[in-house]
């Protein structure tokens, strides 16, 4: 089946790591929607999200050849019932005279913060899942933006349970299954 | 040259090796001393400015090194080195130009997952980034045609890399590693000492299978009417070839073998029937038609051996044993995968499974045999029959030889009929089919394998884009044979063009020097060959002159290599020598 998938994956904080999973990925023709980088919660290990659409044996392959890479550590493919995702987004809006109290206004609905005010403009940031942002600048487009940064999704599984890391492969039923 | 304790990896050698090493060295002697320690006996490399500093410490290395003319071929010596001694094969090139040409040999050596450690020179470090002279970005060039690659920005990483690149190059599933290491970092001084651990938590090769998957595996074969096994290189490199050969012979089951995979049992051991798939044999893909089981062992379903997939073993359950998970389900779903190293899964396989007995099918699969052409191979026209010449290749050396080929028809041929009888001794350029692979891989397996008669049989196309190695072989005094199979033709180009272009022979018809005053020209010795009585002589006569011996043989322009799969079709839809065609009843 064809749809979005949210791969986690954890690597070691090495320079070129980034470049070797975009190459591997652009290599295999696995088309990138979005990814981010950052720190994760274990030192020396960078968490990149990166979200992909293809059909799902095409992005098991891509998590298999992932690991490929000496870097790669684990790679999860969140389940999009399980994945709670944000995104962050800071716009420059148009804000003067009368439609500035209604900037305001809307911003208070969709729990965004005012960053900064200039006579002219007001820089708000936006945080939430890609459906929230999306809404948030649909109205925000009415005012005008005049400048828009958005950080692409990270990703995180509900409940309780940090994924294991450990050695992968893929046995019978067709999924990942930790081996030890 | 070569000191008899640097032979061996054995680790008490390394240790003493290592010990009186806090001493003070230069990246470069600390380069040449970890080599030392890995056991490598020879490399072959190119030097140029940004690996001067290495250069100056290679005459008191332990390990021989081979100047070859062109960096390419420095990297295909290498491959060959390690296929032909199950070691790892080391090149050397310099910054720029030099790093660059390595780089098609890497891609081959990646593709057919053969293990060696290239190391290249880089610019200073204050140069990177600035466009220096003789300066490329190696590493981002590289990155998808290597294992892994490194950047070494101090002196006292060389080492700890070096350890690490040989271990990745040889374990899991080898390929190729590349180390490039600026001038700066060479000529730094640091304390030296091998380490004697490496490994990373993030790199865990699946050696040992899942024994719940073996079972469905030994299952699958116990319950099987028509099986066949197929064996692939994974075979050769994990060193199984005994274990398959019990596994096979318990099973009973006849094996198929995709090119690299020759030689992973006998080609005359009862159970064998050859090769599958383009140029596969008749009763080969016949019997992929028909079976119902097909325990693939060791080979990743390239679309040379399958042929059009949809059409590839249509009524076989697959089970696919492989090392790289990401190999299972890749191109062709597997119904069993079994993850892990091929001597692993063999040995658990031998005990899971039940004596069987296949007689009857494996009568059926001998019965669709092309005996039409089979027959037709034993008539000896004037002109020099390429068959002929690969069987007496094959017979007079009794089957011991090392054969490298380059690639192309005489390739088919050569994977067709010397019955090869051991993997290591079986070298030719799968995946990657790169040219001129014949001759530098034959010097790589004569360096690696001294004891053993080696023959490079290359064709005219390719032997013109390496030619420039007879040099090398002359300067190293090599013991190698090479036969060319001279038909003034990029002849398997040309044969598609016969076949599947209407004739239209488009830039195929390629020109050669005298081959026979090239070689002496170079100091080797040339033999012409143009008449079928004087295959067995020359082949004879080039056998006990010492040094290079190149043997000419002009066979027919338009000889093509059959069976032949037409390009996207079905292995059953293959085409038959027009001559030759199977039996009626046959078909």
């Amino acid at each position: 089946m064809r749809q979005t998938h949210t791969l986690v994956v954890l690597v070691e904080d090495q320079p070129g790591v980034l470049n070797r999973v975009v190459s591997l990925m652009r290599r295999r023709h696995f088309n990138i929607d979005s990814i981010t980088v950052g720190h994760s919660e274990q030192p020396g290990l960078s968490r990149m999200t990166i979200i992909v659409t293809g059909e799902d044996a095409e992005v098991e392959q891509a998590g298999k050849q992932l690991y490929k890479l000496l870097e790669v550590v684990k790679v999860t493919d969140v389940p999009a019932a399980d994945a709670i995702t944000r995104e962050l987004v800071i716009v420059k809006v148009a804000a003067k005279g009368p439609s500035r109290a209604e900037v305001i206004q809307i911003a208070e609905i969709f729990s965004a913060r005012v960053l900064d005010a200039t006579p002219t403009t007001l820089m708000i940031q936006a945080t939430g899942s890609e459906d929230h942002i999306d809404s948030f600048l649909t109205m925000m487009r009415v005012f005008g933006i005049r400048e828009m940064a958005r950080s692409g999704k990270i990703a995180m599984s509900r409940g309780a349970a940090q994924s294991k890391q450990g050695r992968i492969d893929r046995i019978g039923d067709g999924s990942y299954a930790v081996a030890d | 040259m070569v000191l008899a304790d640097s032979q061996t990896a054995d680790p008490q050698t390394t240790e003493i090796r290592a010990r009186p090493a806090l001493e003070i060295l230069s990246g470069a002697q600390i380069t040449c001393r970890s080599l030392d320690a890995e056991g490598v006996t020879t490399v072959f490399g190119y030097p140029g400015g940004a690996v001067i500093p290495l250069y100056d410490a290679i005459p008191d290395a332990a390990f021989d090194h081979v100047l070859v003319r062109f960096e390419q071929w420095a990297a295909l010596a290498a491959v060959g080195y390690a296929r032909a001694t199950g070691e790892v094969g080391v090149c050397i090139a310099t910054s720029g130009p030099g790093a660059t040409n390595l780089v098609t040999a890497l891609a081959d050596a990646h593709l057919d997952s053969v293990p060696i450690v290239a190391i290249t020179g880089q610019v200073n470090q204050m140069l990177i980034g600035r466009d220096g002279f003789q300066e490329v970005d190696i590493t981002g060039i590289t990155l998808p045609v290597t294992k892994h690659n490194y950047l070494v920005r101090r002196a006292e990483d060389i080492a700890p890399t070096i350890k690490e690149a040989f271990y990745l190059a040889k374990s899991g599933r080898p390929g190729p590693v590349l180390i490039d290491i600026p001038k700066d970092v060479f000529l730094a001084k640091t304390r030296f000492e091998y380490p004697n651990k490496t490994g990373r938590k993030s790199y865990q090769p699946n050696l040992t299978p899942n024994l719940r998957q073996v079972r469905l595996a030994a299952d699958a074969i116990d319950n099987a009417k028509k099986p066949l096994i197929m064996a692939g290189h994974g075979i050769v490199l994990s060193k199984a070839e005994e274990h398959f050969k019990r596994f096979a012979e318990r099973s009973g089951i006849p094996v198929i073998y995709t090119l690299l995979g020759l030689g992973a049992m006998d080609e005359h051991h009862a159970l064998s029937l050859g090769m599958m798939g383009m140029h596969g044999h008749r009763h080969v893909n016949r019997a992929l038609e028909e079976c119902d089981l097909l325990v693939n062992i060791g080979a990743r379903f390239d679309d040379r051996a399958t042929g059009k997939v949809a059409g590839f073993a249509t009524n076989a359950k697959i089970v696919h044993v492989d090392i790289d998970p990401a190999e299972i389900g890749k191109n062709i779903g597997a119904d069993v995968p079994v993850v892990g190293d091929a001597g692993e899964a063999l040995k658990l396989l031998i005990h899971e499974i039940e004596p069987g007995d296949h007689t009857g099918w494996m009568a059926w699969i001998q019965s669709e045999r092309n005996v039409a052409l089979e027959r037709a191979l034993d008539d000896v026209p004037e002109t020099p029959e390429p068959y002929a010449i690969i069987k007496a290749i094959s017979e007079i050396t009794e089957r011991e030889a090392i054969v490298t080929t380059d690639v192309g028809q005489h390739q088919m041929w050569s994977a067709q009929y010397l019955g090869i009888k051991y993997g290591t001794r079986w070298i030719t350029s799968g995946g990657l089919g790169t040219m001129g692979f014949g001759l530098p891989s034959a010097i790589g397996a004569k360096m690696g394998r001294p004891d053993l008669e080696v023959w490079a049989v290359i064709g005219d196309g390719g032997f013109q884009m390496s030619s420039c190695e007879l040099a090398t072989a002359v300067q190293e005094n090599l013991d190698i044979n090479i036969a060319i199979i001279n038909n003034g033709f990029l002849g398997m180009v040309r044969q598609w063009q016969d076949l599947f272009q209407n004739r239209n022979y488009s830039e195929v018809a390629i020109s050669a020097p005298d081959f026979v005053k090239l070689a002496e020209a170079y100091g080797a010795t040339g033999i012409r060959v143009t008449k079928s009585d004087e295959i067995v002589p020359a082949i004879q006569r080039a056998r006990s002159i010492k040094g290079p011996v190149l043997i000419d043989f002009v066979i027919d322009a338009e000889a093509n290599v059959y069976p032949i799969v037409p390009p996207g079709a079905s292995n059953s839809e293959m085409m038959h020598h027009p001559q030759w065609v199977p039996a009626e009843e046959d078909l």
